[in-house]
């Protein structure tokens, strides 16, 4: 071989040596393995404030480092087949409808949350082992547009009963059960309300009353409903969406002057409960970093910052909620649940029999 | 000892064979042209020296020393190819400074190489002209001075005057002779111009369909082409069918005499058109003028016999006849030569 | 383009040199394919580290139970009707989606490369911009095109959104610039005089381009119609937001597989049926180019255009103007018009709030604004990455198999080889971005290779797709540059690898900033591998833009839109800075 082409492969194989060094000095190596420093796996939707994490460093001493990964489901779907190799200490973000998913493939180690005691015990589904560690709550409701309602002196459905009522024929927009999180939540809630053998029947009707069927939230709330302004400004023409009863809130979060009341509300008879469990995830370097954060995401201080940050309901009972909360949002005083068994169990066909209903 | 020496060197392409067990030698200093029409192989030969065409067999040998297996860029031999191949990308100075910088010569004397080079082949202070702004003749020249650039052991040109006019074609072949003559640069050439050739070259090598048909000084070459086809590709038509009987030959043409010590027998004979000599019609080969074409300093006849192949004649200007005249037609013996088959 | 390079060295070897010069000769044979072996060795070693283990280990995963193979699941899977029916859908409307677009770029491809015209650069630089756009963006904005109140809809009262016409429409949109580009960058170099030359023996205007152009041009069409094929035969984005929940491809079910449902095996049989699809695609390909570019006569760009003459040229201009208006230009504009269009009527509201983290309500630890930044910097690293293993994978295949031909088996052995590596380069375009990622987390995860949550790993995903693109763009030109400069420069002392660099590279200086563009906008827009890759807060322009896009209220959408807008405006900047470069660059080297 002439002294070139050596020369060439060389060059090459610094640069490819080179590429895995700044790997190595930017990547887990240095950082994960530093006790010092506690690693938070999550979703996407994962949000904290700055202040209140340099707070918690402050008074733990250890560091938050927070690794995201995709939406919900493939996090926890990540997490659960890189459980021999974690990729942090604490797992955050497995909701009820994949809690089993995670308890059965043995992704979280016992350990029970100092400050536990003040979240209440109907969240707490696993309260026997204390795997999951419920951290907030959110329910998923049909939002309406008021201005629609009221130009049309019609009033808003209430409940899963009024909406396959012929006054709100084709109103309605909802997501693809097989590919969104609130359209799973909200079949969830029907199932919740109609059984397991009724609630099919109540899709018919609600297909027979016009209802939409789209991908994602995003093109429903933001493309076809018309009560949100980016759906406004889509010219959508929905004035029933599927989403979080913590829309109305958001809608109004950074409108100046505040309105007296938000453009959209909350049908609160349609609601599902959906829970966000965090966990020590087995095999954790930092288990006991792994558990001082686990106390800080119960503790006060993160629960009250939790809602502006990611539009959800603290689990701790002492947390107060922010005031657009309170205003603009709705109590939902009694939701739809269902055990995580019952849904680990039947999913997979709830969801094939939805598709060939709805989509053929 | 030869610079240059291949022995028995075969190339094929596929059915068709290039070259045929070509032997062939370049002695230091010595310019060779091999002269050969289109496919008689000439281009592979000298692609077979530089290394980008292995040989089938035989052997190349650069000062004593086997090439095959040393790849093109170890053989420092220079080429300069038909149609220049000239970098696109580079300015004059960029191409002709190429072979020198691949050689890790230093910046200053590569300047200074490619200033005498360019002076050498007439182009000073073109360094920084765009080669695709040159003209024909001026790429001809920017290549020449590429390729003597990083001063080869052996320089081999491509049809060197390939796409030349012919004024510039004719003063470049005198100023190269010159040059490669100061130089004392070993030079093998092909081309298919016997014109060139003969004006370049210390040795000729007429090549055809991949063998050697003949070499020698372009002089012996021209005086005594060895074979019909040798004779005949250097322009030469006036051959014919002899029977060779001691110092003359039967002919169609009636007879003929031939040089002392000539091959005796069935042969093919060449008349040069010098020794076709206009006498009175009753004197010689009764024949009619055809046509006449004004050479400069002469003018060639055709000539038709009442039998036999049509022959010409060259005749001094005011003596050449019109056309439609008839003349007779006597052979000048020293510029008979019997040619051996094929 | 999957051409096998013409073994044509002496295809006889002949028996009876001596010994000694045949193993001479069979040394020499040997170094020119342990050179390009060792060309080779970089790419290959990237793709098998960072493509094939990962992917195969996923697969293994879904399809191995107890130790054992489980190959029964694939008839059970593909016996699926519904399956069935994903087949189908995902194949034709790539099919069609491809010769759409080939139909509408082509005429485009022609007028950037042989006219000129006021505004040229920034237009070609604008088509190109769809490209790199979040499909998450770019969906939303045609929607409002052709869906409900868009202005097909409040012109003619038509309504394209939930039909096939939306997605074929959108594929146009998104791929439009890769024909553009591979064709066009091709044909602006084509000398038009050959083209000439057929005029003046007698071919009518259409027959010369059909004999002449054509030809020349068939290896960049078949690459960029290989290309369109590969990316909407895989489309996601597009499907999910313009075609509604009865249309799924074959990518979008092996996400709902692998990301929602975690069904393993199902995913892994659908992962391998792609994969399938996607050789038996590239197998085709080579099929039908299986002949090698014609030594192109290539000359400066610059030297081809001229301002359109007469009325067809004009027609014509004006056709492609008024097609890129409407597909490209008009669902960008809504996009920047929204941008702007704040609660109290336009101005830079939603701007402003991108500037800190603090005033939207805490949806980012960092403001958006330092996406940008992110994302230029995993663009910058992805287009390293690929334009080095991209350029030594171009380099090993246009390679001749030894300076000077290698013996007969050798050869053959070669040219296998270079087409199997060819194909493997292909693949990471036509394999589910879930499957790369998830492959990446159960493979990845170990010293020395812990990479899952290292920053490198983004960019070297987005390679994996930059890649394809490089070696694409880079392979036609490359075969194109005459043998002869290259044996010029070897006669005057260059190594082969020095011949390349000195004569190869400098000549397709333009097709590898063509193709650091490309492999740089395919970075910045990359979406699908991004957002599995976990990685520590730092957000590229497309994640934050789906995070912005996924909570309600007003100014985040607003701030999707306006970040969009200057994701769009990064881009355009990036390509428009390198078509000057290119212009900027003389004669000289």
């Amino acid at each position: 071989m002439n002294s070139n082409i050596r020369r060439a492969i060389g060059a090459a194989v610094v640069g490819a040596l080179g590429v895995a060094t700044l790997a190595a000095c930017g990547g887990s190596g240095s950082d994960a393995s530093d006790s010092k420093t506690v690693t938070l796996v999550s979703h996407d939707s994962f949000n904290a404030s700055k202040p209140v994490l340099d707070d918690f460093t402050k008074k733990t001493g250890y560091k938050v480092r927070v690794v995201k990964s995709g939406d919900a489901g493939a996090a926890v779907n990540q997490a659960i087949l890189s459980k021999s190799h974690p990729q942090g200490d604490v797992f955050f973000g497995v909701d009820n409808t994949l809690l089993s998913r995670a308890l059965d493939n043995g992704l979280f180690t016992p350990y029970e949350a100092k400050g536990l005691d003040r979240v209440p015990r109907d969240l707490q589904l696993d309260a026997a082992k204390h795997r999951a560690t419920p951290v907030d709550t959110g329910d998923i409701c049909v939002n309406y547009d008021r201005a629609y309602f009221k130009d049309h002196k019609l009033a808003p459905p209430r409940s899963f009963d009024d909406l396959v009522k012929p006054e709100y024929k084709n109103l309605l927009v909802t997501e693809n059960v097989a590919t969104s999180s609130p359209g799973l939540a909200f079949q969830l809630g029907t199932v919740a309300k109609y059984g397991a053998d009724g609630w099919q029947k109540y899709w018919q009707r609600l297909k027979d009353n016009g209802v939409e069927v789209v991908d994602g939230w995003e093109q429903a709330y933001n493309q076809r409903f018309s009560g949100s302004a980016a759906g406004k400004k889509a010219k959508g023409d929905k004035p029933l969406v599927v989403s979080y009863a913590s829309s109305p809130p958001a809608e109004v979060l950074d409108a100046k002057p505040q309105p007296q009341e938000g453009p959209t509300g909350v049908a609160t008879g349609t609601c599902f409960r959906q829970i966000e469990f965090a966990g020590l995830l087995s095999g954790a370097k930092n288990t006991e970093g792994g558990k001082a954060l686990l106390d800080f995401l119960v503790s006060k201080e993160f629960q009250e910052d939790m809602p502006l940050q990611m539009f959800v309901k603290p689990a701790n009972q002492d947390a107060k909620l922010p005031e657009v909360f309170t205003k603009y949002g709705a109590k939902i005083p009694d939701p739809e649940t269902l055990a995580p068994e019952q849904i680990a169990k039947n999913r997979e066909q709830w969801v094939k029999s939805w598709s060939s209903l709805l989509l053929k | 000892m030869a610079l240059l020496r291949l022995d028995g060197v075969s190339v094929r392409f596929g059915a068709r064979t290039a070259l045929d067990a070509v032997d062939l030698e370049v002695a230091e200093h010595e310019t060779v042209c091999v002269l050969g029409p289109s496919g008689s192989g000439k281009s592979t030969l000298l692609r077979v020296v530089a290394g980008l065409q292995r040989a089938d067999a035989g052997r190349v040998t650069l000062e004593g020393r086997d090439q095959s297996g040393v790849p093109t860029h170890r053989r420092g031999v220079g080429l300069m190819f038909q149609d220049h191949q000239l970098f696109p990308q580079r300015d004059v100075a960029g191409n002709v400074a190429f072979g020198l910088r691949m050689r890790g010569a230093g910046r200053a004397e590569r300047a200074r190489t490619v200033d005498e080079v360019l002076d050498l082949v007439g182009l000073p202070g073109a360094q920084r002209r765009a080669v695709g702004a040159l003209s024909g003749g001026e790429q001809q020249r920017v290549a020449l001075a590429r390729a003597l650039a990083p001063r080869p052991r052996l320089l081999m040109l491509d049809e060197p005057f390939g796409q030349l006019d012919r004024g510039l074609r004719e003063r470049l072949v005198v100023e190269l002779r010159t040059l490669f003559s100061t130089l004392g640069t070993t030079v093998l050439a092909v081309t298919h111009d016997q014109g060139e050739a003969f004006a370049l070259a210390d040795r000729v090598v007429v090549m055809r369909d991949g063998r050697i048909a003949q070499s020698g000084t372009p002089l012996e070459v021209w005086q005594r082409p060895a074979t019909e086809f040798v004779a005949r590709f250097l322009g030469f038509d006036n051959v014919v069918a002899a029977d060779v009987l001691g110092e003359a030959a039967d002919t169609v043409w009636g007879k003929v005499p031939v040089p002392p010590g000539a091959p005796q027998g069935t042969q093919r004979l060449l008349v040069r058109p010098a020794g076709v000599r206009l006498t009175d019609v009753r004197d010689g080969l009764p024949c009619t003028v055809e046509a006449r074409t004004f050479r400069g300093d002469h003018v060639a006849l055709m000539l038709r016999p009442g039998d036999g192949p049509r022959l010409e004649a060259a005749c001094a200007l005011r003596d050449a006849p019109e056309a439609g005249a008839r003349v007779g037609v006597a052979f000048d013996a020293d510029e008979v030569v019997v040619l051996s088959a094929p | 383009m999957v051409v096998a390079p013409p073994e044509v060295e002496p295809p006889g070897h002949a028996p009876d040199g001596p010994g000694a010069r045949r193993a001479a000769d069979r040394r020499a044979a040997a170094r020119g394919i342990a050179s390009r072996l060792a060309l080779m060795a970089v790419p290959f070693a990237f793709f098998a580290v960072f493509f094939a283990y990962p992917v195969a280990a996923i697969v293994a995963r879904g399809l191995k139970d107890g130790g054992r193979w489980q190959f029964g699941r694939m008839g059970e899977v593909l016996g699926d009707p519904h399956i069935g029916h994903v087949l189908w859908f995902t194949t034709w409307q790539a099919a069609a989606s491809t010769a759409l677009t080939l139909a509408l770029a082509l005429p485009g491809a022609y007028v950037f490369a042989r006219f000129d015209f006021p505004g040229k650069q920034v237009l070609r630089a604008v088509v190109t911009v769809p490209f790199v756009l979040p499909t998450v963006v770019a969906g939303s904005a045609f929607l409002a095109l052709l869906g409900r109140g868009g202005l097909l809809d409040e012109l003619w009262g038509v309504r394209l959104d939930t039909t096939v016409w939306a997605i074929l429409l959108a594929h146009v949109f998104f791929n439009y610039a890769v024909v553009v580009r591979t064709v066009g960058g091709l044909w602006a170099q084509l000398d038009p005089r050959q083209e000439e030359a057929a005029r003046v023996l007698g071919a009518g205007r259409f027959a010369a381009w059909r004999r002449v152009t054509l030809p020349a041009l068939a290896p960049a069409v078949a690459a960029a119609a290989l290309m369109v094929f590969l990316f909407t035969f895989t489309s996601f984005g597009v499907i999910q937001i313009l075609g509604g929940p009865r249309y799924a491809t074959l990518e979008v079910e092996i996400y709902q597989q692998t990301a929602q449902l975690l069904n393993l095996p199902t995913a892994a049989v659908l992962s391998i049926v792609q994969l399938l699809a996607v050789c038996v695609l590239l197998a085709v390909h080579a099929w039908t180019v299986r002949r090698r570019e014609s030594t192109l006569r290539l000359v400066d760009a610059a030297r081809t255009a001229h301002r359109p003459r007469g009325a067809g040229q004009w027609a014509l201009l004006a056709g492609v103007l008024t097609c890129v208006t409407l597909l490209i230009l008009l669902p960008l504009a809504v996009l920047v018009q929204r941008s702007f269009d704040g609660p109290d009527g336009y101005g830079p509201v939603f701007y402003r709030a991108l500037q800190s983290a603090a005033d939207n309500g805490g949806t980012f630890v960092v403001a958006p604004l330092e996406a940008i930044g992110n994302s230029l910097s995993y663009g910058l690293a992805a287009t390293a990455i690929a334009v080095v293993i991209g350029g030594l994978a171009a380099a090993a295949l246009t390679l001749r198999g030894g300076a000077k031909g290698g013996a007969k088996g050798g050869a053959r052995g070669a040219g296998r080889l270079v087409r199997g590596f060819d194909a493997l380069l292909m693949l990471p375009l036509g394999t589910s971005a879930v499957t790369v990622g998830f492959g990446f987390l159960i493979t990845l995860d170990k010293p020395p290779l812990d990479l899952r949550d290292s920053w490198i790993l983004v960019p070297l995903a987005q390679a994996l797709v930059g890649v394809p693109f490089v070696v694409r763009t880079m392979l036609p030109v490359l075969r194109a540059v005459d043998v002869r400069l290259r044996e010029a420069a070897a006669v005057l002392g260059a190594s082969p690898l020095r011949a390349w660099r000195e004569v190869d590279l400098p000549l397709v200086g333009r097709a590898l900033a063509v193709a650091a563009g490309f492999a740089f906008a395919v970075s910045l827009g990359e979406f699908g591998a991004t957002v599995f890759i976990a990685r520590p807060e730092s957000p590229t322009l497309p994640v934050a833009v789906a995070r912005l896009l996924g909570r309600p209220g007003e100014l985040n959408y607003g701030q999707a839109m306006a970040l969009s807008t200057m994701l769009m405006l990064v881009c355009a900047v990036a390509l428009l800075a390198l078509e000057r470069v290119r212009t900027d660059r003389s004669g000289e080297f």
